[in-house]
């Protein structure tokens, strides 16, 4: 693939990489802790991706092979968006298939195909402090992490569990990383929390607009928020993928008309075609035995 | 004077996820390609290292000597400091006590200081054996060429963290790192 | 219906965009626009461009809004992207607005004062009649009367008040300003941060904020000290030299606005200033920014932070139009899987309240 020579490899300036690097490396030394960076204003606005795609191009190399997805889909305008970006500025190597990608960068879902050590896996984060919708300033709340203050966030589950029976938070669900420090997941649905949870790959987070870095080194703790009576559970429709079955993945719900007709589809969108595609295998060995 | 990276791109890029995986990995060895001749006071993973983390907005502190002096101020356009307000320090294997390192502050950790350390061998399966994040069950690192009670300085800041030192050790063209969060006890 | 998976996302992207710049250009039959024709006619929006992109560069941003149709928001970013991409020669010496030559100066605090009061071009005293002959296009107006420039000093108006020990002095910060550009905010910000982020901070955002503060939201009594535009020279030390060298010229808009303040244990009561400097001519947002930068002084000046405009996190992080169109429109793109996740929970939620609810139905 050609890259637009008019840019540095991957758009950043050298000094500018080495400025998020240096931030990355403070980030996995201590995991969950939100690092400030000078960031850069991108060719693509605020909010959509402009921190994952500076952690991407500050990591990216001429080797690497390079998955992104937006809702789990690597079709969605979005994320056909920022990969033509990297197709063009950096030259990489892009694909659609998990298992193939040294570096995926993600909006809003984890794969559903287990990571391994030989990948990273960049988030792209809107709002990196958990504590937000609590308590605004980040002075107050840099101090709350300095303390490890995070009482208010308990009882703000513990009201949750009072007034509705459960905890109304199902998508940027809260964990503490390593027993140390509370984190945002990013806004991933509850039900790909347990997949941080000692992962072999990888995982950085970027927040552009609020200029912080921060990551989850391989086999670290990540446990979701919760009581002893009220444990996590993560949720996904009570249905099975009309596409290829599953019924362990996390569905996309599609409505189909305006009589309440819906179907479920699985959100990641390369895990349901691998399955498809086995199954087709599969049925044609049949056939043909 | 000695030329820096070939392609300082694409080499700086290899070298960052060298020392990414190995802060990732506690223990675990990564091998630098640089094709670099540094002074012959650096071993070409450590030049490599410098080259790829240091510049003007960090500043440094050295026992590397004179030609490596000149050679780092060049190629890095690094300010020099003290040891306790350099943001990279880099220790030709007598490094200075931790305590007189910058840790940072419980609201800043990230200002804590990074440590290179030059010495003489790294090996994997033996040694030292590390535990925590980033360990699956448990990595052994042996080392050859840092003073008696290392880690038993290093372990003394523990009750510090966040606050903290993260140590990056070089050796010919290999490296490996102890982020603050390791917990490392001797073989 | 059967259901297939969205798929094109790249075919639909080349073909919205294609389709935008067919809009951009419009019909095909009205001359094209020139970006000098931008740069000389819809001058106010290039200034506004170039102070909210940050970038000094009348082309470029005559470019950026023939590029963006005329969304200054959208060429304001266009000119920051940009602009992030050039290589730093060094860092300008800070300008000598003293020694500006003005085009307008007005104080609202003297009858008259050296220098003399200067309206130049402004719309202040226009009756806002649409002018129907614009419409036609018509000749070129004549020029207007010109004056012999007059060579006496200017001196600004809170210079006058400090020499009569009336005006706070402002303290001459030895360290070198923040970057912001460079570096991220954190707080409590110094002045100079703050001052670098009103400076490019959105027009109606300062606006709405400072005309806030004169109704009561903040402690303000404000007099326009003096407003002045006009051009001044940016010189640059480059270090191998030793002095300093004029690199060019730029338009700016300063104003200073005079607040009385009522003195504290260590200060005798005085004036102070908010101070406002634009890039090209923009008085509304110098004044805004003004005020804004009083209103900011509170906790310096000891005063109780009870409005919006004092509030420095909430001003500081929510001026920056390029961040917050961002973050805004970034609601349109997909959000499904957490709204599925969120229809989830709710319906859980719903099952529970009905679950509760039937024991109480079956008692008779």
């Amino acid at each position: 693939m050609n890259r637009d020579e008019a840019y540095n490899f991957a758009y950043l300036d050298e000094n500018t990489k080495r400025m998020i690097r240096r931030a990355l490396l403070k980030a996995v030394a201590i995991p969950g802790h939100q690092v400030p960076f000078g960031a850069r204003e991108m060719p693509l606005p605020y909010g959509w991706g402009t921190g994952g795609i500076q952690v991407t191009a500050a990591v990216l190399g001429p080797k690497d092979v390079l998955k992104v997805i937006d809702q789990g889909a690597d079709d969605t305008t979005n994320a056909v968006s920022i990969r033509r970006f990297f197709n063009r500025v950096a030259g990489v190597e892009t694909t659609t298939h998990t298992a193939d990608a040294t570096i995926i960068q993600t909006r809003h879902r984890i794969p559903e195909a287990r990571l391994t050590e030989a990948q990273i896996i960049v988030y792209q984060v809107p709002m990196p402090e958990p504590l937000f919708r609590l308590e605004p300033r980040l002075a107050e709340t840099k101090r709350m992490h300095a303390l490890a203050d995070y009482g208010l966030m308990h009882v703000k589950l513990y009201e949750d569990i009072a007034r509705h029976g459960h905890i109304a938070t199902s998508y940027s669900y809260p964990v503490m990383v390593d027993g140390r420090y509370l984190m945002s997941p990013s806004p991933i649905p509850a039900f790909d929390n347990p997949k941080m949870d000692r992962m072999p790959a990888l995982q950085l987070f970027g927040a552009g607009r609020e200029k912080r870095i921060y990551a989850v080194p391989p086999y670290t703790d990540v446990r979701s928020l919760d009581f002893e009576d009220h444990p996590f559970r993560p949720h996904r429709a009570n249905a099975c993928c009309e596409l290829c079955g599953s019924r362990t993945s996390y569905l996309d719900e599609v409505v189909t008309d305006d009589r309440g007709g819906r179907m479920f589809v699985c959100s990641d969108t390369d895990y349901c075609e691998t399955r498809q595609e086995d199954q087709r295998a599969e049925n044609a060995k049949g056939a043909a035995a | 004077m000695r030329p820096g990276f070939t392609d300082p791109v694409q080499d700086g890029q290899s070298c960052f996820r060298a020392v990414l995986e190995a802060l990732s990995r506690p223990g675990r060895i990564q091998t630098v390609a640089s094709g670099l001749t540094p002074p012959a006071a650096l071993a070409p993973a450590t030049a490599a290292v410098l080259l790829t983390l240091v510049d003007a907005e960090t500043p440094l502190h050295h026992d590397a000597g004179e030609e490596a002096d000149a050679w780092l101020r060049f190629h890095c356009g690094c300010p020099m400091a003290a040891a306790g307000d350099a943001a990279f320090v880099l220790s030709m294997g007598q490094p200075p006590a931790f305590a007189s390192l910058c840790h940072g502050t419980d609201e800043e950790p990230e200002r804590g200081a990074t440590l290179i350390i030059q010495v003489k061998a790294l090996e994997e399966g033996r040694g030292w054996r590390l535990r925590g994040p980033g360990i699956e069950h448990e990595h052994r690192l042996h080392v050859e060429g840092l003073p008696e009670g290392f880690l038993a300085d290093r372990a003394s800041r523990r009750g510090l963290f966040p606050r903290g030192v993260d140590v990056v050790l070089c050796a010919e063209d290999r490296l490996a790192a102890l982020p603050r969060t390791t917990l490392a006890e001797e073989g | 219906m059967a259901y297939v998976a969205v798929k094109g996302g790249e075919r639909a992207i080349g073909n919205a965009h294609a389709w935008l710049a067919e809009t951009r250009r419009g019909d095909a039959a009205v001359p094209e626009l020139e970006v000098a024709q931008i740069g000389q006619q819809l001058g106010l929006a290039v200034d506004r461009v170039m102070a909210e992109g940050s970038c000094y560069d009348r082309d470029l941003a005559a470019l950026a809004i023939k590029q963006s149709k005329g969304d200054l928001i959208e060429a304001a970013f266009l000119l920051r992207a940009y602009r992030t991409t050039l290589p730093r020669f060094g860092y300008a010496e800070p300008l000598d607005t003293a020694a500006m030559l003005i085009r307008r100066r007005v104080s609202a605090t003297y009858k008259d004062l050296p220098g003399g009061q200067v309206l130049g071009p402004t719309f202040d005293y226009t009756h806002r009649l649409l002018d129907f002959a614009l419409a036609a296009a018509g000749e070129a107006p004549l020029p207007a009367p010109e004056a012999e420039a007059e060579d006496a000093v200017a001196p600004r108006v809170t210079e006058l008040l400090s020499r009569e020990g009336l005006m706070r002095r402002e303290e001459d910060a030895s360290e070198e300003p923040a970057d912001l550009t460079r570096q991220p905010l954190s707080f409590p910000a110094a002045r100079a941060t703050r001052l670098q982020n009103l400076a490019r901070g959105d027009e109606g955002f300062l606006l709405g904020l400072g005309y806030s503060t004169q109704r009561g939201y903040g402690n303000a009594h404000p007099f326009v000290g003096e407003i002045r535009q006009g051009s001044v020279s940016v010189f640059l030390m480059p270090p191998e030299l030793g002095f300093e060298i004029e690199i060019g010229e730029i338009d700016v808009t300063e104003c200073q606005m005079v607040n009385q303040f009522k003195g504290s244990r260590t200060e005798p009561p005085q004036f102070t200033r908010g101070y406002g400097l634009v890039l090209g001519h923009g008085e509304r947002k110098a004044m805004s920014m003004a005020l804004v930068d009083r209103a900011l002084m509170a906790d310096e000046l000891g005063e109780d932070r009870t409005a919006p405009a004092q509030d420095e996190e909430f001003v500081l992080l929510h001026s920056d139009n390029v961040e917050a169109t961002g973050f805004v429109e970034h609601l349109k793109l997909p959000h499904y899987v957490d709204f599925q996740s969120e229809l989830e929970v709710v319906r859980l939620m719903r099952a529970t309240v009905a679950a509760n609810a039937e024991p109480e139905q079956v008692e008779p």
